[in-house]
């Protein structure tokens, strides 16, 4: 924004609601990267720690939502300062979303901490929070800029996410199919991969968000959203 | 006549039938200080239209060309055109009483005249020549004040001064009188600025109801009142007009940076 209001409380206002959703960003990036961490070391404690943390990121939620209806109430906001507000709201939704399967992953660590997991998943799993931690952290740099380009961009990018959790989904599967024994965990490593795929879908719903916020257009839905494990076939058996 | 022809004349004519009133290059001079700057306007047929803008921007200034309003300050000039379902208002031949007929004008403050509610709203039907007799004149007084949303509350003391009544209710009165004489548009200087939160809903839900039959442009301060009751929103700034487009799009996403600064309250 060029300018700031004639009336300044009103400036401190939008300010906390932008201070808030990023300081709601950092813990919701901080608790799936912890989360996966814990899973990768068997670090139940940790785990335990992002669990409880997620108590934080819903009290923040509330206070988003509660301070947004506020301004609302008391401003009156029009064109981009109601887009803004608007947008907060949606965001702190989907960053209390992605805490939320970021605190499943952790519940996943204490179930699955004693077993064996094949290398090359764990890895799989490890690149896949990677790109989701990048879109999510991009995606709230381009809301504080107001930037629709690098909304876009991040858009696009959820097919690199979609990819890579459709091969890991048919690796699973091999590993279950190739021993029973396996399933146990690979069931708890499919759904800690499906969170991440979640969390990548929630930056993605971010990015429309921010692309509304800055230019007051909707992103026409012609980006494929969904991953593509639906027409995955288990690998033939042999007898 | 070629099909070409036909199809562009048939096309001007539905135009011209969604437009009420059109300015062409409007510019407005009070002595040597300009107050308005080449206005290109076209104001929709049985829409409302807000004009919106800081004080002084020319909205109001504006609006006082659409029934020769500025007619009544001698240093007052006016270059460009306006017009009336096609017809130039600044024709020579035109007849201003009856111009005034057919585009009426609510003022900020309710102005009742120093008579009878019933007086107040029989006063224009009767200098135009629109009733002939008592019975006529009764049935125009009750049709304008129900449609005005008052004759229920009023109807017990038709003959009891029209300034003894509230300042929501006298302003609906003004209403009345207004569309007594059955206008065609209707010029609303900000309307509801005298009026509580209660008497300006009604006011609201009345321009709502009018709009079936009536072209409205009103001139409004407050944003909130503007989105909610027009079609069409024009910003107004130093004589300018800035930007004019829906009213969903000038509160949600307007196009000019002016335009967003003022609704956002980032002025000056």
């Amino acid at each position: 924004m060029p300018a700031t209001h004639t009336v300044t409380a009103y400036d401190d206002e939008l300010r906390w609601l932008m201070r808030r959703i990023s300081e709601m960003g950092g813990l919701a990036e901080g608790m799936v990267a912890d989360s996966l961490k814990a899973l990768i070391e068997a670090d139940t404690a940790l785990a335990q720690r992002v669990i409880s943390e997620d108590v934080l990121l819903d009290r923040a939620e509330r206070e988003i939502s509660e301070k947004a209806v506020l301004v609302i109430a008391k401003r009156q906001p029009m064109a981009s300062d109601l887009r803004e507000i608007i947008g907060s709201i949606r965001i702190a939704a989907d960053l209390e979303r992605v805490g939320d399967l970021g605190k499943n992953i952790a519940k996943r660590v204490i179930a699955v901490h004693t077993m064996a997991q094949p290398k090359s998943l764990v890895r799989g799993l490890e690149h896949l929070s990677e790109l989701a931690l990048t879109q999510l952290k991009e995606v709230l740099d381009a809301f504080s800029s107001k930037s629709s380009d690098l909304a876009v961009s991040i858009r696009e990018r959820d097919d690199e996410i979609d990819a890579i959790y459709t091969s890991l989904f048919r690796e699973l599967l091999t590993y279950m199919m190739e021993d029973p024994r396996n399933i146990t965990a690979c069931t708890h490593l499919l759904f800690c991969a499906k969170n991440i795929e979640r969390i990548g879908d929630h930056a993605t719903n971010i990015a429309e968000t921010v692309f509304y916020v800055a230019t007051g257009e909707q992103l026409s839905d012609e980006r494929p959203k969904d991953d593509d494990t639906a027409n995955v076939m288990a690998p033939p058996v042999d007898d | 006549m070629s099909d070409a022809a036909v199809e562009a004349r048939l096309s001007t004519q539905e135009e011209e039938r969604d437009i009420k009133m059109r300015a062409r290059g409007v510019s407005v001079f009070y002595g040597q200080k300009q107050a308005l700057f080449g206005v290109d306007l076209e104001i929709p047929r049985h829409a409302v239209m807000a004009l919106i803008g800081p004080s002084g921007c020319g909205k109001s200034t504006f609006m006082r060309c659409l029934n020769r309003m500025n007619d009544t300050i001698d240093s007052c000039r006016i270059v460009g055109d306006v017009t009336l379902d096609a017809e130039d208002i600044y024709d020579p031949a035109i007849d201003v009483v009856e111009l005034r007929a057919r585009v009426g004008m609510v003022f900020q403050k309710p102005n009742p005249f120093p008579k009878s509610i019933y007086e107040n709203v029989a006063y224009g039907p009767r200098i135009h020549g629109l009733v002939r007799n008592r019975q006529e004149t009764d049935e125009v007084v009750e049709r304008s004040l129900t449609r005005a949303g008052l004759f229920k509350e009023v109807k017990d003391r038709l003959h009891e001064p029209g300034t003894g009544l509230s300042g929501g209710q006298q302003q609906r009165l003004c209403i009345a009188r207004a569309i007594a004489v059955s206008p065609e548009v209707i010029l609303m200087d900000e309307p509801c600025s005298a009026l509580d939160p209660i008497a300006t809903a009604t006011v609201e839900e009345l321009i709502h109801e009018l709009r079936e039959n009536f072209t409205i442009v009103i001139v409004t301060h407050s944003m909130q009142q503007a989105a909610r009751v027009s079609q069409r929103t024009a910003m107004f700034h130093l004589g300018n007009l800035v930007e004019e487009a829906d009213t969903d799009k000038i509160f949600t996403n307007p196009e000019d940076p002016l335009t967003q600064d003022y609704i956002t309250g980032r002025f000056g």
